[in-house]
């Protein structure tokens, strides 16, 4: 085990030293690599707050303007970075804020650690000011959450909360501290955690399931891969790519699973899902062997259960047990970090091309691109559309940007077009579906790869959920760029009002405020255009700017996102129109 | 799928909050919790959660598998009742008068098997161990004499299969 000792200016020689809770919890931080942290002060974390300001030269604090902006933040920051994001608050209203992101974080497999203050240990359950049970409250929405009382516990759990966090299938951690152990002083000393006994993070490989995954592989005649964020929380990207070019099966991805391959290989045959591509969900029903790598079978990538993959053998890489035969039965399923499975089976994939089955895709591709995608990147009607903005986005970016999305139509549209190169390049709320997320997923983004360009692209309804967030922009001056696509409208629900509810628009038309004015309220530079052929040069200037940036895109008002699998609907009744 | 009885067995470390953590997972499905149990089991320092469900074999298999994710949790098992020895055990309070003015009240005792656990001026307690079944029909027989308190316990069990927690835990050591 590794052990770390904090020595203090004061008394270098000493290795263990005497200090408040409050301080030992810094010290923590600093000891897991932490430099940087969301959150919003309050009576119950104010001891460790007096900390931050003493320790400002070496942990940086982003004070956000909601509670739950530093979730999403910090979830932001995770997903780009790998590392754990943290956030901090304090009891009560401070704590519950956090709930959203927590519960997202947790949906999603994002490795974060939430710090809350709690009142002091004697208050507990009297209904104290700003006192609540966070802990029963986060308790279905966390990965591990725990109450320390006493301040002589910080290091161990601390140590435990970074630990669990970020290993295994990443989860977030809530560690709800009492006022009195983050003033009452004791010995610290700081050992990292490396192990939890009750706690497999990674089960072992089998041999055997990696055979006999190799085995009907090899043998299939219509193999198909669907691969999601797994592969991206296992590093297993180059993998990935090994599998696909050795194997010549065509692979598809979640909405989690975006970036993994690059966009434009020849055998990423796109995105399954409700609105995913149309060959990766018909053929879903049409293949011999799907290959699941990383991915949760959630019923958004499933459709109707009793129809999915009926006629395939399913092989399972998963790192999480209990997803095995949860929602979609595995003839083989293999356990294991995926970078470590796929790379042990490899060896035993035969080389194959799959041409005449990988020519289904690409007709079916045709199919798609005439009908649909022709009409969403290369318009010819008068209103802009959403898919031609993320195109120019695209190429002026080169498609090297981090896209960060919200929730609707425009997450959709920004999930089917854009292009990556990179992996860790779409971040978005996937399993919760949180509208507000994008914009302090952004900034966490943004400076979690500072050298790298992070557009936000957001609908004009979840922008304002947590539009607030701008002052973050504005104080620390990150260089986010913001495309909000704006259809006066709450366009996923609208969506589904005109599809399956004849069209009643009950609460979904919006009457926005003027978001140029705003974001110049916040001295972020902003701009809105509304025709075509403004709208190059706009995103190229955005682009172009080394500072925050805001562009507003007036969108038709009532365009629908297809291909759609209709809730509850087999993958292969997908709808074109 | 039908559905049975299955008793879930779940050994976790002792922490506060684990049992909010666990019946979470069946309030989440709509799962009714028969019978629950928590004791310390024959590992120190190890707790065993003996719950009862009444619940189809998917449902169980997923429920289980959510179970042992928790990070306190060290190994969740299901069996079906033919795979486990288990009892419950209940308590009998009748008014004392009754043990005297009604014969037939020491033959329904001594017919089950039943022990006298304490007798006062104005009561007698009556236990019983053994199934529910067992439970039910001396409850049955009781009835009509008039009872004043009842009380049964969760269900108890032993797997008729190796557990091998502690083996599991020898590895986790052996291995750091």
């Amino acid at each position: 085990m590794e052990t770390v000792k904090i020595k203090t200016q004061e008394n270098p020689k000493k290795e263990t030293l005497k200090i408040s809770g409050a301080e030992a919890i810094i010290h923590c931080l600093l000891a897991e690599g932490v430099d940087l942290l969301y959150g919003y002060p309050g009576g119950a974390i104010m001891p460790v707050y007096d900390e931050l300001y003493k320790f400002q030269d070496k942990l940086t604090h982003i004070l956000t303007r909601h509670e739950q902006g530093a979730a999403h933040a910090a979830q932001g920051y995770a997903r780009v970075s790998g590392k754990v994001g943290v956030a901090m608050a304090t009891s009560g209203p401070g704590a519950t804020n956090l709930v959203t992101g927590l519960a997202d974080a947790q949906i999603d497999s994002t490795p974060m650690v939430c710090i809350t203050g709690q009142v002091t240990r004697h208050l507990l359950g009297s209904d104290a000011f700003q006192e609540t049970d966070i802990i029963g409250i986060s308790t279905p929405v966390t990965k591990w959450n725990y109450q320390i009382t006493e301040a002589s516990e910080i290091p161990e759990i601390m140590a435990k909360a970074f630990y669990i966090a970020k290993s295994g299938r990443p989860g977030p951690v809530l560690v709800d501290i009492t006022k009195n152990a983050q003033i009452d002083e004791f010995e610290f000393s700081y050992e990292k955690c490396t192990a939890v006994r009750s706690y497999d993070a990674v089960p072992k490989p089998k041999v055997e399931t990696i055979e006999a995954a190799a085995e009907l592989i090899n043998n299939a005649k219509r193999p198909f891969i669907v691969w999601g964020q797994g592969v991206i929380l296992g590093r297993a990207e180059e993998e990935l790519k090994a599998l696909v070019e050795k194997s010549g099966i065509p692979a598809a991805w979640t909405i989690m699973g975006a970036s993994a391959l690059d966009s434009e290989h020849p055998l990423n045959v796109g995105m399954v899902g409700m609105h995913g591509n149309y060959g990766p969900n018909m053929l879903t029903n049409e293949c011999d062997v799907l290959i699941a790598i990383g991915m949760r079978f959630d019923d958004r990538v499933t459709g109707s259960l009793d129809t999915y993959a009926k006629q395939a053998k399913v092989i399972h890489f998963e790192i999480d047990k209990a997803e095995i035969n949860k929602n979609v039965h595995a003839d083989v399923a293999v356990l294991g970090n995926s970078k470590e499975t796929l790379g042990l089976m490899l060896p035993l994939i035969k080389e194959n091309t799959h041409e005449a089955w990988h020519n289904e895709f690409k007709e079916k591709y045709k199919i798609e691109f005439d009908q649909i995608i022709k009409n969403d990147i290369h318009p010819t009607k008068e209103g802009l559309t959403m898919g031609e903005v993320i195109e120019e986005i695209n190429i002026a970016s080169e498609q090297n940007a981090v896209i960060v999305t919200d929730v609707g139509q425009h997450q959709m549209i920004g999930c089917r077009y854009a292009k990556f190169k990179k992996s860790k390049s779409n971040i978005t709320s996937g399993g919760l579906g949180t509208m507000g997320f994008a914009l302090p997923a952004a900034i966490g983004a943004k400076m979690g790869a500072m050298d790298r360009e992070v557009v936000a692209i957001i609908g004009d309804g979840g922008y304002q959920m947590t539009i607030q967030e701008l002052g973050v922009i504005f104080q620390h001056n990150v260089p986010v760029k913001i495309v909000v696509l704006n259809n006066d409208h709450l366009g996923m629900v609208r969506q589904w009002q005109e599809l399956f509810f004849d069209k009643r628009y009950a609460s979904t038309v919006m009457v926005n405020p003027d978001f140029v004015k705003i974001a110049e309220g916040y001295s972020i530079e902003a701009k809105r255009v509304g025709k075509r052929e403004d709208l190059k040069t706009a995103i190229q200037e955005m682009i172009a700017s080394d500072k925050p940036y805001f562009l507003e895109v007036k969108v038709e008002k009532e365009d629908n996102v297809f291909p759609m699998i209709p809730s509850g609907a087999s993958v292969s009744e997908i709808r074109l129109k | 799928m039908e559905k049975q009885w299955f008793t879930i067995s779940v050994y976790s470390e002792n922490n506060v909050g684990l049992l909010n953590r666990i019946s979470g997972i069946f309030l989440k499905r709509h799962i009714n919790i028969e019978s629950l149990n928590v004791s310390k089991s024959e590992i120190d320092g190890v707790s065993k959660f003996t719950i009862v469900v009444h619940t189809t074999e998917r449902w169980t298999h997923n429920i289980v598998g959510q179970i042992e994710k928790q990070i306190e949790v060290i190994k969740a098992f299901y069996h079906t009742d033919d795979e486990t020895i288990y009892q419950e055990s209940a308590l009998f309070k009748i008014a004392s008068d009754l043990l005297f003015d009604e014969r037939q009240i020491q033959n329904i005792i001594k017919e089950n098997n039943s022990q006298i656990v304490t007798v006062a001026r104005d009561f007698f307690v009556i236990a019983k161990s053994g199934r529910r079944n067992e439970i039910d029909e001396m409850y049955d027989q009781l009835k009509p004499f008039g009872i004043m308190q009842f009380v049964r316990s969760g269900r108890i069990s032993v797997s008729k299969e190796e557990m091998r927690i502690t083996a599991l835990l020898n590895e986790f050591y052996q291995e750091k």
